[in-house]
């Protein structure tokens, strides 16, 4: 059976030479295996194209930069790169014609962090065994373990195996992983807390925020030319905290900001260096949009209004802050 | 050279702290952050680095420098700087150490930072050999030697025993303070545990990288090679990197209008950020690749260049393991550096 990399080298080898396209966004090699770097490719440079277990960076907000270039482009994304791709599609900040989208299959990206915490120290490459089996060798002697146990939390709440936006697949037709795990069973946790408690507990997380801005650079809702936040005519602007819950307001302002176009697709959580839960904020407002105007999912499609931007007779009353609010 | 059992740390850590804070890696949430012992804290001595560095200690994030009062037209200054109180800073790793050498070139030149200085004055620094070290360490490479930390006091930690060496005045000092806690220390014990890290540390991988063609005076040889559009390509402009380095140093000034009079003060900055440069003719560094290729060539250059040829980078890997698009300083070295390609 072909490695899913080698359908994704043919494919895209034959759509280079026929001038479909004239460039390949992809990810490309690192160090130590497991930290590969989103790169764009030509015609002839493909061998250094890698497709593997480590690839998690979602690469469709780059294509908003390479869509005001000249050509089109070949874009490997992953499913849940597609929601994020058709979310950018439909607020025009992706030019879809100038875009050829191959679909990649996936079966769970790891985490690196993850793998660390499971005592696996001075990694200096790491094999892809069969079975979802990952061969760490260290300086301290080989180690092994299951993709399953180190996956990103994004995988483990994968939204789906389904690309929803495609000009073709390069699937290798193996069965997929088993269903993911609810992804609103913290945000329920949370829920059930008192005001006090979930306070503490989003002070604890969010203390560490160092505004390294990662979070929003990297994320695919994203995308104002000029963030509110680095304009020093708006007020805000802000690089140091004026005082200690500033940061977290950053934090909280930034998920009204993307609520009801956010897809959950985990890039906010897995670029911090701090390790904050920042996706729990955002799957709180998803979790909330599903209870108030029906099971949404931001970048299934292309054409759909938003739930925030859209007006119904039967949408909920603004009084529904004070039904839930406060201490109960 | 002393030692004490690893069991009776918190008899030691209890004796600094009762004559000033005690700053130390303590556990946050599945990460080492340096923090302010106490009793309730827990102590990680086993993580390699904390994600801040413990440039945080002398340098922090933000600080207020002065103030402005209102009265009609008078304008008073208010002198905000209070005299630093004595502290300690616990089980900082070599490559954090040598950073302090480095921003000590930048803040405590003519004209003098008073406000660092002050930290750095008031503060003794207990370093930590690195028994496990990680595939993102480079230390070596800086001629820095982890296994022979510095710092004011060094030590060494080995399943049981932790050995205490103090370097200096002020390492004699806390010495003093904690003696009677202390044994003699067995030297043949501490040389064979070196020797034993030491091994290790032979065995990293970038430990062979070279830095030749790089220098203070590579500015013309490196500036324009074509290489760096492809480096800062997937550079997505964040300031992770410039934020956990320990050699950063760059900061803004900005003045906060608290309604009743002016607060100035500073804040990290990051090159990486695209109002960094940003003057009232314009900003010079128009796109991610010039703001990229300054911090590399900043630290391997630029510093270099006024600083006797050292380099701002000390090889903690910080930067190598948090960049969220995983580029970094190993991948600039190793692709416009001389020898480095296999």
């Amino acid at each position: 059976m072909q490695r899913v990399i080698e359908i994704i080298k043919e494919k895209a080898g034959k759509l280079l030479a026929d001038g479909t396209v004239d460039r390949v966004i992809g990810w490309k090699d690192g160090e130590f295996f497991y930290d590969p770097t989103p790169a764009v490719f030509s015609a002839g440079e493909l061998e250094n194209l890698r497709y593997d277990s480590f690839c998690g960076a979602n690469v469709s907000k780059y294509l908003i930069a390479e869509t005001k270039k000249e050509g089109k482009i070949l874009a490997l994304l992953k499913p849940c790169d597609t929601y994020s791709f058709n979310e950018l599609v439909k607020e025009h900040r992706v030019d879809r014609d100038k875009v050829y989208v191959l679909g990649i299959e996936c079966r769970g990206k790891a985490d690196i962090n993850k793998i660390r915490d499971l005592g696996i120290k001075g990694i200096e490459s790491i094999e892809e065994l069969p079975g979802d089996e990952l061969l760490v060798h260290t300086i301290y002697g080989d180690k092994t373990c299951k993709l399953n146990d180190v996956l990103l939390e994004k995988c483990l709440c994968c939204k789906s195996k389904t690309h929803v936006a495609s000009d073709d697949l390069a699937l290798t037709g193996e069965p997929m992983p088993e269903a993911p795990k609810d992804r609103f069973a913290m945000v329920a946790k949370l829920e059930m807390m008192t005001p006090d408690e979930r306070f503490e507990f989003w002070r604890g997380e969010l203390s560490r925020c160092i505004r390294c801005n990662a979070c929003r650079n990297v994320c695919p809702a994203c995308s104002c030319l000029k963030c509110v936040f680095d304009n020093d005519a708006s007020g805000v602007a802000s690089k140091a905290n004026a005082d200690t819950f500033e940061e977290n307001m950053f934090h909280i302002i930034r998920a009204f900001h993307v609520a009801g176009r956010c897809t959950d697709c985990g890039e906010c959580s897995r670029v911090c260096p701090q390790h904050i839960p920042l996706h729990l904020l955002n799957r709180k407002f998803i979790k909330d949009i599903n209870e108030f105007y029906g099971e949404y999912q931001a970048g299934a499609d292309t054409t759909s209004r938003g739930p925030l931007t859209d007006y119904t007779p039967d949408d909920v009353e603004p009084s529904i802050v004070m039904k839930r609010g406060g201490d109960q | 050279m002393y030692q004490i059992e690893k069991a009776r740390l918190g008899e030691l850590f209890a004796r600094i702290a009762a004559s000033g804070e005690l700053i130390l890696p303590v556990e946050n949430n599945g990460t080492s952050q340096y923090g302010t012992w106490t009793p309730e804290v827990e102590v990680r001595l086993d993580r390699l680095n904390t994600v801040r560095s413990a440039k945080d200690c002398f340098f922090p994030q933000t600080e207020n420098l002065m103030g402005f009062q209102m009265k009609g037209k008078e304008i008073s200054i208010i002198d905000q700087r209070k005299p630093c109180e004595p502290f300690t800073v616990f089980g900082v790793r070599a490559c954090d150490a040598a950073s302090f050498g480095i921003l000590d070139r930048v803040f405590l030149s003519e004209p003098v930072d008073t406000y660092y200085q002050s930290r750095r004055l008031a503060g003794t620094i207990v370093t930590l050999a690195c028994g496990e070290p990680e595939e993102t360490c480079f230390c070596s490479v800086f001629g820095i030697d982890a296994v022979k930390p510095g710092g004011d006091v060094s030590c060494w930690l080995t399943e049981d025993t932790l050995f205490w060496k103090s370097l200096t005045e002020k390492g004699d000092a806390l010495t003093e303070k904690v003696k009677d806690l202390l044994t003699d220390g067995d030297e043949a014990a501490l040389k064979a545990y070196q020797e034993k890290i030491s091994a290790i540390h032979e065995k990293l991988p970038l430990k062979n990288l070279s830095l030749e063609g790089f220098n203070g005076d590579a500015t013309e040889a490196l500036f324009d090679r074509p290489e760096w559009a492809e480096l800062s390509e997937a550079c997505i402009g964040c300031g992770t990197c410039t934020f956990v380095c320990p050699t950063c140093q760059c900061y803004d000034i900005r003045d906060f209008d608290t309604g009743h009079g002016i607060q100035r003060f500073r804040c990290w900055d990051s090159c990486m950020y695209s109002d960094f440069t940003k003057m009232a003719g314009g900003n010079p560094r128009l796109t991610q690749k010039e703001r990229f290729r300054q911090r590399f060539m900043h630290k391997l250059v630029y510093y270099p260049a006024n600083n006797d040829g050292i380099y701002s980078c000390v090889g903690c890997g910080r930067c190598v393991a948090k960049c969220p698009i995983s580029m970094n300083i190993v991948k600039v070295i190793k692709t416009l550096g001389v020898k480095n390609h296999e």
